[in-house]
């Protein structure tokens, strides 16, 4: 007896939302063993996990808050993954953003007129991730460079030039040697729907519509997704491949430029430390679960999330490490990895012995 | 006086590039055979966890060094089954090992200190440095080179022993070939799955070396900030390296270096440049892709292995 792989031609829907399901589940069940190590009741555990990230209004609305930034970082990532292009560079290009539209904020409210500045702050955002996104790009077209390994070293690069801002240049001469900037003009301040929930979550929403209505309904649309199915044919058909890259990376990093805005105009309403914190790689976990879908992703950066605020829940109540939450995201994307074997293969008990299948090993 | 400070420069620079080196080469080994590595960072924090947790109950310092060295090798073996068994996406299965073991290495090491209090913070043994007789009386590098850890000094062999086995045996063209051409070298008898699973371990087991080291003998103890993005340094530095041993030990020199100014730069009151030297490990990488990959020719020659990252299905 044994296990064997068919390849499929395709796969349903239903396929799919099942592996999703599957590796979601699968994370949780290994959650659960290390819970019962340590001595906690699991279902006890995921209980006031839930609760505590959606169990009233202040939980979700504090869960909205963490999901605004995954989801923009999410829909960046997978709209760059679309095209086959592999963005980690979500945190430096969050930065950036965050990085710009600071600047913006502190040094344009002498000149610019007040209503003005607002926008302004918000495009910052958006052109300071764009252009960070885009070196990746032109570093490929140009020389040749892997966009894996160019957008990992420009986060750090990233990260350590708005380090040396907060921590050094323009560090508030009044913050009593706080790390950060002094506070941004109330002009530059991001309007809030609710508690520290911003309009950043709806243009999270707007651009997740964007993206779906660029992919699905227009013909670079089609071509990102051509080129992202298989770049050989997609040069054969005469799509400009360096072009769609290019467009693909600087949308990518300006709506990642976008939640970095967000952080700073809309939370803190100055740039200080605890602006990077590992968005680069949940934006990818975000990605995957929603398995580059807008949709799939809206729910995805809900979920991871909620993950996280009901981890911080966690600690409080049962003085369990906040890092569950990233057991459970590092699980999930391993998962999913792996679930992809069943996108791409039937797997078959055979009785007899396999002539012509593949054998799994 | 000039001399001492060169002196001290490089000494620190060694101690500080140990660990990076150590998980480079890792990376190389892993990374030859065609199976792309982006998990160093999580494998370096859990053997790092281990290597301290092993040494701190038995009290012995080679129990910690060889339970660093299993960790690691055991999390490069989940790695391997996902990109070799499971024909996952690498990228994926290496950052998701990253984020995981992030986790898990904090949620363990809050849990297994004395009566399931946390190990952060307590003291265990240390690897101490000794003097060479002989050499280290050398001029410059006979205090920097030869006033070392054991493990320092494992890495003086390891490093010509392992170019040596990569390119100048047998063993070492086949790992070198199925990460070149894994069709190719399978059809010559050379089976692809079993020595990708092979030097994966290795790898883990060399990384889980480097771990070891931060939390024995470069900042003895645990917290989970120990490795502090030196997975991602070695990461940079295997390209560097265009994988090659001999080059990695530039590679980590260059990055202990830089650390080893920034001491001296702190130390000296000075803090604005520290962020921009920070940086030079990133940079220097890209330019140094930028370098290769521009040209063809040097491409081809340099050792990139043409098959890294993709699945070998044998069909």
């Amino acid at each position: 007896m044994k296990l064997t792989l068919e390849r499929r031609q395709g796969y349903g829907q239903w396929t799919l939302l099942l592996t999703i399901l599957g590796a979601v589940l699968v994370a949780l069940a290994f959650g659960a063993l290390l819970l019962l190590i340590v001595g906690v009741n699991p279902i006890e555990a995921y209980r006031l996990m839930f609760v505590g990230a959606f169990g009233s209004e202040f939980a979700t609305v504090d869960t909205l808050v963490k999901a605004s930034p995954l989801l923009l970082t999410g829909l960046g990532v997978s709209l760059a993954l679309r095209a086959n292009i592999w963005n980690i560079g979500a945190e430096g290009q969050l930065v950036m953003g965050g990085f710009a539209a600071a600047g913006v904020a502190l040094f344009w409210s002498e000149w610019l007129p007040e209503p003005l500045l607002l926008p302004a702050v918000i495009l910052a955002g958006f052109v300071g991730g764009a252009l960070w996104g885009l070196i990746p790009a032109l570093l490929k077209i140009f020389g040749g460079v892997n966009e894996i390994v160019s957008t990992l070293m420009l986060n750090y690069v990233a990260v350590l030039w708005v380090e040396y801002l907060f921590f050094d240049a323009w560090r508030d001469p009044r913050g009593f040697g706080f790390p950060g900037t002094a506070e941004f003009p109330r002009a530059a301040w991001l309007p809030r729907l609710t508690g520290q929930l911003h309009i950043g979550i709806i243009f999270g929403l707007i651009i997740a519509a964007l993206i779906w209505f660029l992919l699905n309904r227009t013909t670079i649309g089609y071509e990102i997704r051509v080129q992202g199915k298989s770049p050989l044919s997609a040069r054969y058909a005469g799509i400009n491949v360096m072009r769609n890259l290019m467009l693909v990376m600087f949308l990518s990093g300006g709506i990642a430029g976008l939640a970095g805005m967000g952080e700073v105009a809309g939370i803190s309403h100055r740039m200080q430390n605890g602006l990077a914190v590992g968005y680069g790689f949940t934006a990818l976990i975000v990605a995957f679960l929603g398995r580059l879908s807008p949709p799939g992703v809206i729910v995805a950066a809900v979920f991871v999330a909620g993950l996280s605020v009901g981890s911080e829940q966690l600690q409080l109540s049962m003085n369990l490490p906040a890092s569950f939450a990233l057991i459970l995201q590092g699980a999930v994307l391993l998962c999913i990895a792996a679930g992809d074997l069943f996108l791409r293969y039937r797997v078959r008990l055979n009785v007899r012995p396999p002539s012509q299948q593949m054998v799994a090993e | 006086m000039e001399l001492a400070l060169i002196e001290s420069v490089l000494s620190i620079a060694i101690r500080a590039g140990t660990s990076v080196l150590f998980a480079t080469l890792g990376g190389i080994m892993t990374e030859r055979s065609g199976v792309l590595n982006l998990g160093i960072e999580g494998m370096m924090l859990l053997s790092a966890l281990a290597g301290f947790a092993g040494a701190f109950y038995s009290g012995s310092l080679l129990v910690g060094v060889f339970a660093g060295m299993i960790v690691g090798g055991l999390v490069a073996a989940v790695h391997a089954f996902w990109c070799v068994t499971l024909s996952a996406n690498q990228v994926a299965s290496g950052l998701a090992l990253v984020i995981f073991s992030t986790g898990l290495a904090d949620f363990i090491g809050q849990n297994i200190g004395p009566e399931g209090t946390t190990l952060v913070g307590l003291a265990g043994p240390k690897l101490q440095r000794f003097a060479v007789p002989g050499l280290s009386s050398l001029p410059i590098v006979g205090e920097s080179f030869f006033h070392q850890d054991a493990l320092t000094y494992l890495l003086y062999l390891l490093v010509p022993l392992i170019w040596y086995y990569l390119f100048k045996t047998r063993p070492g063209i086949h790992l070198r070939a199925i990460g070149e051409n894994p069709r190719a070298a399978d059809s010559l008898g050379v089976s692809v799955t079993r020595l990708r699973y092979v030097y994966t371990i290795v790898g883990g087991v060399l990384i889980g070396l480097g771990g070891a080291h931060l939390s024995l003998a470069y900042t003895p103890g645990w917290s989970v900030d120990i490795t502090s993005g030196r997975g991602w340094i070695a990461i940079a530095m295997v390209i560097f390296s265009l994988w090659n041993p001999l080059r990695a030990v530039i590679g980590a020199l260059l990055f202990g270096g830089v650390t080893a100014i920034q001491f001296r730069m702190q130390a000296a009151g000075t803090s604005i440049p520290t962020f921009f030297l920070s940086m030079a490990p990133y940079i220097a990488t890209i330019v140094a892709l930028l370098f290769i990959s521009g040209r063809r020719s040097l491409y081809r020659h340099n050792g990139v292995p043409s098959a890294l990252g993709t699945v070998y299905h044998r069909e």
